[in-house]
């Protein structure tokens, strides 16, 4: 019978997971980085959700997971052609250089 | 009898006048004529109609068309009054009147103003046929001002003259002496009888005061001296022969110049009460008559003879009138309508033949050249000088007769010698005109010619009136026709015209008049075809007389110096003051209000626009620095974001 896993090491991991990925958001200037650094915050809050789910016996946050997996799958459809229509026009991912918006 | 047809004699020409003055010179061009000269012959067969009524039918009335001006108990109609008086008028302005117009389109023909001519033609036609109908004094006060204005614009018809256009302001602006004298007189008649209709006023006369209607009368022949240019008046006249002969003919001999004398017969019934005026009149025409008769000796322009003779024959009206002959005086306006319009067309149809010449120096022999011209011109010379029995002889004594036996005798004698110089001065032209050697300038002699028949035929005809004009109505002297049409206005009143017998006093009367006519007539020859040097020696003999009468007795110059000029010195030293004082003030003004205009924009410009853009500058300044936080990347927001949710987050923690 091996000792259970305690909560806190699930929340860290999740912690973790989601600070990583908020630093690439803010940090990497490649479009495709940016997306999958979105992807790794999105699956950091999935484990934080199972591991409550878990411990308190409540499928509440499996259901929960399970929908943001969805949105996350039609969020990397949506991205990614963003992404594609981004590079026919401009030639470049580089968030640096799509500025329009600037005054 | 209709009133329809009374209103058309005016509105026909009046019509003509609407539509030669706005369609003359685009459309009719030389075809005006046709208009001008219709309207006035249908003016004219209307008035025969009219005559013709009012003569054998017996018929009067007082047509009422339209109430012109209603102020309370004041009104004034516009209304034609037809009695034996305006039956005259009316055969004098429109028979004379159309002759006149069939002669001007032989005259004026190829005028570059052609149409303008018979357009100014015939608004004179129309404002005297408004004179003549009116049946109250405000609307013979209109055609009044009416003819002045034609007289005005037909004397100055060649404006580009200088000379016409100084004459027709000359005209205008004596006649409004005259005028401002009528205006006053008819203001006097309306404040003593409230109303100006001839009706009215008439009936009632005598229970006015005598001091009244002496002021009345006078005031209104004051408006007649400046009218009919009679002395001290007389100045505008001569002068306004500068405008085309026709013109000279019809408005400054036969009919507007006599407006005077048609104007005080119609009060006739004011002038019986104010016998001091009577006094005036008569001796104002008398003086007049003997005055411009001897300037008309030795003036040697061909139409200021003429002039000159008009203002005494104009002065002879006056004379019969102020001694209450009234009927004698509206006889002797007739007759001189006729000869008088003949002397002045033919006169023109000279001008005309000589192109453009009008002194008689450099006239002579032209009977043979001007068959038709010279035998009526000679017709109207025997009417003026009261030679029988052409027509001004039966007027022109029975005027001399009443004089005489109104016991005026002195003015009798003034008029006895004007009549010997009026037969002096009238055959002196002709035998200067058409006798003797030719003293035609070369270049003109060779083109001599008679005129074309549209001038001729109205000469033969007035020739025929000139002729029988007189006789028909007049004889027997003082019983004749006319006194018998006329004496039914005058009857009532002044002196009286019975109908007497002829006494010896009468046929002695005559037999003078015959004879001074004689004399002159034979003194004319004598000077000019026997013995053609006593003119000149008599002019060297006498040369104060004849500098006098050549220079009119220096009237235009004593008025020049005692009335024009200083007016203008005083126009002059009033405009001095406009633009020194009038204008510096003004210009004082628009400086000040530059100024303050200057100023004004100054705290526009600093401090109201200051504020304006102060205000834009903040905002500017303010959008600038802040602009500066719209960075354009998503990462700078997402990381706005997430410190801001830190933020939130650490102080729900914390509290």
């Amino acid at each position: 019978m091996s000792a259970e896993v305690p909560l806190s090491y699930y929340l860290i991991l999740g912690a973790l997971l989601f600070i990583i990925g908020a630093v690439g958001v803010l940090t990497r200037r490649h479009a495709l980085v940016i997306l999958m650094s979105i992807e790794l915050m999105l699956n950091a809050v999935n484990i934080t959700l199972v591991a409550f789910s878990r411990m308190q016996g409540n499928l509440t946050g499996q259901v929960f997971s399970l929908f943001i997996i969805a949105v996350a799958a039609a969020e990397a459809a949506v991205g990614l052609a963003i992404v594609i229509v981004l590079f026919n026009s401009r030639e470049t991912l580089n968030i640096d250089e799509i500025n329009l918006m600037k005054w | 009898m209709s009133p329809f047809i009374v209103a058309l004699i005016p509105l026909l020409p009046a019509l003509a006048v609407l539509v030669n003055g706005l369609l003359g010179f685009r459309v009719l061009k030389e075809k005006a004529h046709r208009l001008g000269v219709g309207s006035v012959a249908l003016s004219f067969l209307l008035s025969l109609w009219v005559i013709w009524q009012v003569a054998f039918a017996g018929a009067r009335a007082d047509l009422v068309f339209y109430e012109w001006v209603v102020a309370g108990n004041f009104s004034v109609s516009i209304g034609f009054l037809i009695d034996p008086l305006t039956a005259v008028m009316l055969f004098v302005v429109t028979g004379v009147g159309l002759l006149v117009h069939i002669y001007s389109i032989g005259y004026m023909h190829g005028d570059p103003g052609y149409p303008r001519f018979f357009t100014y033609m015939n608004l004179f036609m129309v404002s005297m046929l408004l004179l003549v109908m009116a049946n109250n004094y405000l609307l013979l006060f209109v055609g009044w001002e009416g003819v002045g204005l034609c007289s005005y614009l037909l004397i100055g018809y060649w404006y580009e003259k200088k000379s016409a256009s100084d004459a027709g302001k000359k005209a205008f602006i004596v006649n409004r002496i005259g005028d401002a004298g009528f205006l006053l007189g008819v203001f006097l008649v309306f404040m003593t009888f409230g109303s100006l209709d001839f009706r009215e006023v008439f009936p009632r006369a005598d229970q006015a005061a005598v001091g009244v209607l002496t002021a009345i009368t006078l005031l209104l022949f004051v408006g007649a001296v400046g009218k009919s240019a009679q002395l001290p008046l007389h100045v505008w006249l001569p002068d306004a022969m500068e405008g085309p002969t026709p013109v000279s003919a019809l408005i400054h001999a036969a009919t507007m110049v006599t407006a005077g004398v048609y104007m005080v017969a119609r009060s006739h019934v004011l002038f019986s009460l104010a016998p001091v005026s009577l006094q005036v009149v008569a001796a104002v025409g008398a003086l007049t008559a003997i005055f411009s008769a001897s300037i008309g000796l030795v003036q040697n322009d061909i139409k200021r003879v003429m002039a000159y003779s008009t203002v005494s024959q104009l002065g002879y009206m006056f004379f019969g009138l102020g001694v209450g002959a009234y009927a004698a005086g509206i006889f002797h306006l007739m007759t001189h309508a006729f000869f008088k319009g003949l002397l002045f067309l033919g006169a023109g149809s000279v001008i005309h033949a000589l192109a453009g010449e009008q002194d008689m120096r450099r006239m002579g022999g032209l009977r043979s050249h001007l068959p038709v011209t010279a035998p009526t011109l000679y017709v109207a010379s025997l009417a003026l000088a009261g030679i029988p029995p052409f027509a001004g002889f039966w007027s022109k004594d029975e005027i001399l007769g009443a004089a005489f036996k109104e016991g005026q005798y002195l003015l009798w004698a003034l008029g006895v010698v004007a009549a010997f110089m009026t037969a002096f001065y009238v055959f002196r032209m002709i035998y200067m005109t058409f006798y003797g050697e030719s003293r035609v300038e070369r270049e003109r002699a060779h083109h001599i010619h008679e005129s074309p028949r549209v001038m001729t035929w109205p000469l033969i005809l007035l020739a025929a009136l000139s002729t029988v004009g007189g006789i028909i109505p007049g004889f027997p002297p003082e019983g004749g026709l006319i006194h018998g049409f006329l004496g039914q206005v005058f009857a009532s009143h002044g002196a009286p015209e019975a109908q007497h017998g002829l006494e010896l006093v009468d046929y002695g009367l005559m037999g003078v008049s015959v004879a001074v006519g004689l004399a002159g007539w034979g003194l004319a020859r004598f000077f000019y075809i026997s013995r053609p040097e006593i003119p000149g020696a008599l002019a060297r003999r006498f040369s104060f007389v004849y500098r006098l009468l050549l220079n009119k007795y220096w009237v235009d110059e004593i008025y020049a110096a005692l009335v024009v000029n200083p007016l203008l010195r005083l126009g002059r030293s009033l405009r001095n003051f406009d633009e020194r004082v009038i204008d510096g003030a003004v210009n004082g003004v628009s400086f000040l209000t530059v100024l303050w205009g200057r100023i004004s924009d100054l705290f526009d410009r600093f401090t109201v626009d200051g504020a304006v853009n102060g205000a834009g500058a903040v905002v500017r300044g303010g959008a600038r620095n802040f602009r500066r936080l719209q960075t354009g990347f998503a990462q700078n927001y997402a990381l706005a974001m997430l410190l801001g949710i830190f933020v939130i987050a650490s102080l729900y923690l914390l509290f």
